[in-house]
């Protein structure tokens, strides 16, 4: 439930860096995604037959302000998108380093608090910084997109620890990991992790065949969800014998 | 029969031109008196190899033919192949490069390129790759034209008197409402200090750039990708992006004189694959994207062959 949208897939997708819009389409459809992102930073509102073609698939919009490094220019773009796409739902990036595209914290909470002020519906690209979190949650977001790696960096979950601590403290706040994401084993452990989705665009957009990876995260997603749900075996130190010694043959 | 072709520039020309050559009677009509639209701004890279990286298999197979149609017709066209390098941080983008298309090979880039220096340590060189001037190719091909006898009828609005083929690129949008501008911006350089006999490509994460060698010091930096319409001034964002490849590229591009920057429009259908279509009693050779010089020829033998084939069977 993201705002009080409750929707079947647990995957949002990105619309950038993919070969054309035909293919584009072809994956969101595989993937089952039902929400895609779109940024506006360097389209501006000049690339409207873009915007009718992924309006074309069908799916929710969010659109994001990717490329934005302070909290007026972000806060700028989300109006302007508001207008575009006709939506409330805003990915709000803030990014602090254009080599690391680290998140701004500060300018988010300052962009989030007036975005949810003026009515928006925000999900803030965050890190997973628990302080971070609860003033994001404080300035009115009720989802909140902790990065799983730096963007496009294909890591998968870098701090898994700091993840987990931030998905017990968080409890009954939609998590969905952004960012990072390389591979469909690690958007699966994600969802083994109890995050509420995952948000990826470069490992499907750049994959040599990017319908047939977009299906291949739409199973991960869905697969590491349903073992999330069905309680996973805790790890253990020796080894258990699935067989019980009792009631052994004897051979002998 | 008399063949009415709209629009002056790759698309156009190469049509007409594949026309006349078979003896057609052709005119080709632009509203601009001097035809400067996207073909304007190309970077006249002929690399169906590179290009596979995104494009589709029908990009490589057909691109294929274009060095070769436009070393018949235009002259300067270089076949040194392209030089594919990344800088030391993003070296893994060789590798998918590399996995994503055919025909190149691993080479140390100063090899080829003494100028490049030990900056690269590892490239990918494309043999077969070609590059010519998109702006005297078009001026060629429009002199060839005259000399085949077409008329060309720039900078007016002249009734089409024969069968359209419409090559007017994102214009044609009015009859074509799939049609989109994907925007490119492109700047020249000019400097002594730098000598390169090929395109080379710069593969980065984020924005992959090119610089093409036009002679004479000169050097085209290309191009962004931008889902818009503005056809406006290049913006500083994507002449840092650039400028910074060039640097990348070679330190001394950064006293180079900036001669020129300009921003086209690309005629893009969803799939982004140049084609042929028949639409009513209009032909339309659309949607080049960013595979003008590379795919007007083969385009444009299409055209011609289909209409001489049904022309022979109607006779």
């Amino acid at each position: 439930m993201l705002y009080g949208t409750g929707l079947t897939s647990r995957l949002l997708l990105g619309t950038a860096q993919y070969s054309s819009p035909a293919i584009l389409a072809q994956a969101v459809a595989a993937s089952g995604a039902e929400v895609i992102t779109v940024s506006l930073r360097r389209e501006g509102s000049g690339g409207a037959g873009f915007r009718e073609l992924i309006a074309a698939t069908g799916c929710r919009i969010l659109p994001n302000t990717a490329g934005c490094h302070s909290a007026q220019e972000a806060i700028t773009t989300a109006q302007m998108a508001r207008e575009l796409f006709r939506t409330e739902w805003i990915k709000l990036e803030v990014i602090g380093h254009a080599d690391t595209l680290q998140p701004d914290p500060f300018a988010l909470v300052e962009a989030a608090k007036e975005l949810c002020a003026d009515g928006f519906k925000v999900f803030p690209y965050t890190t997973e910084d628990l302080i971070l979190g609860e003033k994001l949650i404080e300035a009115g977001c009720e989802v909140l997109m902790p990065w799983g790696a730096p963007i496009g960096s294909g890591q998968g979950l870098r701090h898994r620890d700091a993840l987990r601590a931030m998905r017990a403290h968080f409890k009954g706040v939609p998590l969905i990991i952004d960012a990072g994401i390389g591979a469909p084993s690690q958007a699966a452990e994600a969802m083994e992790m109890g995050f509420d989705a995952v948000l990826l665009n470069t490992a499907v957009a750049k994959a040599r065949d990017p319908v047939a990876m977009a299906c291949a995260f739409g199973q991960a997603v869905e697969a590491g969800r349903m073992a999330h749900n069905a309680g996973l075996m805790p790890r253990r130190d020796m080894a258990f014998p699935s067989t019980p010694i009792f009631g052994m043959a004897e051979l002998a | 029969m008399m063949f009415s072709v709209l629009g002056a520039g790759v698309a156009g020309l190469c049509t007409a031109t594949a026309l006349a050559e078979r003896g057609a009677t052709v005119e080709v009509i632009d509203t601009d008196p001097n035809p400067t639209g996207a073909s304007w701004y190309a970077g006249g890279m002929l690399a169906p190899f590179c290009e596979g990286e995104a494009a589709s298999d029908t990009v490589v197979s057909r691109g294929q033919a274009a060095r070769d149609w436009w070393a018949k017709r235009v002259p300067n066209v270089l076949t040194n192949g392209t030089l594919v390098v990344a800088p030391g941080r993003d070296r893994k983008e060789i590798d998918r490069f590399e996995k994503a298309t055919t025909g190149g090979v691993r080479v140390v880039p100063a090899r080829l390129e003494p100028d490049l220096g030990s900056r690269f340590s590892e490239g990918l060189f494309f043999a077969d790759e070609a590059h010519l001037d998109p702006r005297a190719a078009c001026q060629a091909l429009t002199v060839r034209l005259r000399d085949l006898g077409a008329e060309l009828l720039f900078g007016g609005q002249a009734a089409p008197r024969g069968q359209i083929i419409d090559c007017r690129g994102l214009a044609a949008r009015d009859l074509l409402p799939d049609l989109r501008a994907v925007r490119g911006e492109m700047l020249f350089l000019e400097t002594s200090e730098i000598r390169l006999s090929r395109p080379v490509r710069l593969l980065h994460p984020r924005f992959p750039c090119y610089v093409v060698p036009r002679g004479n010091g000169r050097f085209m930096v290309g191009a962004t990708m931008i889902e818009s319409d503005n056809d406006g001034p290049v913006t500083a964002r994507a002449m840092m992006e650039l400028l910074s490849a060039a640097y990348t590229l070679h330190p001394a591009f950064a006293e180079a004189a900036v001669i020129e920057t300009g921003a086209g429009l690309r005629p893009s259908p969803p799939d982004n694959l140049p084609s042929v279509l028949h639409r009513g009693d209009r032909i339309f050779v659309t949607g080049l994207y960013r595979h003008g010089f590379l795919m007007a020829p083969s385009l444009a033998e299409e055209v011609a062959t289909t209409i001489f084939q049904e022309g022979h069977h109607a006779s």
